[in-house]
């Protein structure tokens, strides 16, 4: 029983309680990074480590902190989680934490943390929210992913910084789409990344807040 | 120095734009865009927050945390001591303190628009803008002159970016979406367009 529930706990979020699709938490850094595939990567790794340990020691400590101040010390977990990541990126790969510049500090802010630790860590037990959280990040990483995929693929032919499709600038035949590069090309992604899911999975179509009246001709009107 | 102020003052604004061009606080900005006046009070808060916390987040910087920022105290130990590692501790505190004060100072001074915010205000703490916007005055060596035109311009550009938002939302209602698309994934594609059109500021200098 215990097993099959940290199963759902696992996979609930990746397709259909997705953190960015159905929640809208965590958009906020995951756009602008998602130009290479590379700073996807280490962006989803890194928000796997901070996700599963915040959660897990938030719900270690959950039930001795008083509620009142339960925000900031679920913000002093994370910030510290963060300077670790943010400082062991500096250290082994300069270059990749440069490009992600701002973006790590982010993850402070990133609403998928807090929001997750609020919402399940602090009424679950340690190893459940650690599941919770690893599975939470790996729906993050999903979306992150497939526009990371696209945006490389379609904007400089490549993947991983391997030329798949030959541009044109190199002899080849691929003219790069520079858009896909450029901010906007990620908010299409995500939006298109929305539709498609919707459609598979029909239930999360959100209720129109009311219906619009069909047209009446204007001599049936009076 | 007037014209570096403007110049600097326009590129927070149009060109840089925080939620159009660096993707921030895009979860309040997609969650409460839904009315041009929740937006319009929300924007507000945000202005008034990033002019308060970026210049503060500066002093702090320069003063306590940056290599060799504590050579005031005289004491030899400090002089060489580099802190900025606890940089993302202090700017989040910093952010955390100053809203809740804003809150209580409003509430007891301007309590119309202590209410006009209302949940807005404590809200604004997870708003990656307000972080981001010290995390880039960090990143690009602001002074605290500086830092005052970068707070409040890109303050000004988030709020113009979510009042804009709303509007058009307003009037989505009465466009025929796809099934899948209703609701967030419309929202999406919109801020792509906006995000679009924003960058032809691209090239304007002054």
């Amino acid at each position: 029983m215990a097993e099959a529930k940290a199963k759902d706990v696992l996979f609930q979020p990746i397709f259909n309680n997705n953190p960015i699709a159905l929640q809208i938490l965590g958009i906020c850094s995951a756009l602008a990074i998602t130009t290479t595939m590379q700073t996807t990567i280490t962006m989803c790794l890194a928000v796997i480590f901070v996700l599963t340990l915040s959660n897990f020691f938030i719900s270690v400590i959950r039930s001795i902190v008083p509620a009142n101040i339960r925000i900031i010390v679920q913000m002093t977990i994370i910030t510290s989680l963060v300077i670790l990541v943010d400082q062991l990126l500096q250290a082994f790969a300069y270059e990749i934490s440069r490009q992600l510049s701002v973006f790590v500090g982010l993850i402070i802010t990133n609403c998928i943390i807090l929001g997750r630790a609020e919402a399940f860590a602090m009424n679950n037990p340690p190893f459940l929210s650690a599941v919770d959280g690893f599975g939470n990040a790996l729906g993050y990483s999903i979306v992150l992913l497939f526009v990371g995929a696209n945006r490389e693929l379609f904007g400089s032919g490549s993947l991983m910084g391997v030329e798949i499709l030959t541009p044109v600038t190199e002899g080849g035949w691929y003219y790069t789409n520079g858009l896909m590069l450029l901010p906007p090309s990620a908010f299409i992604l995500i939006g298109g990344f929305i539709w498609l899911l919707r459609v598979w999975k029909s239930e999360q179509v959100e209720e129109e807040p009311f219906k619009i009246a069909p047209n009446t001709r204007t001599s049936e009107a009076f | 120095m007037f014209e570096h102020y403007l110049s600097l003052f326009v590129r927070a604004v149009f060109v840089e734009n925080m939620a159009l061009a660096f993707f921030l606080g895009m979860c309040t900005f997609l969650a409460i865009s839904k009315k041009v006046q929740t937006a319009l009070g929300l924007g507000i808060a945000v202005v008034v927050v990033l002019t308060i916390t970026v210049p503060v987040n500066n002093l702090l910087l320069h003063n306590l945390l940056d290599e060799g920022a504590l050579a005031w105290t005289g004491i030899p130990m400090l002089e060489s001591l580099d802190m900025r590692f606890l940089g993302l501790l202090c700017y989040i505190g910093v952010i955390a303190a100053l809203v809740q004060i804003l809150e209580m100072g409003l509430d007891r001074y301007v309590p119309a628009l202590y209410n006009a915010l209302g949940i807005f205000l404590p809200l604004i703490t997870v708003n990656c803008a307000i972080l981001g916007a010290s995390l880039f005055m960090v990143e690009r060596h602001y002074d605290f002159g500086e830092s005052v035109v970068f707070g409040f311009g890109s303050g000004v550009g988030w709020a113009l970016a979510i009042v804009l938002l709303a509007a058009i939302r307003e009037k989505l209602k009465y466009s025929d979406v796809p099934d899948g698309l209703k609701g967030l994934g419309i929202t999406f594609i919109v801020v792509g367009l906006m995000s679009l059109g924003f960058m032809s500021f691209a090239g304007v200098q002054l």
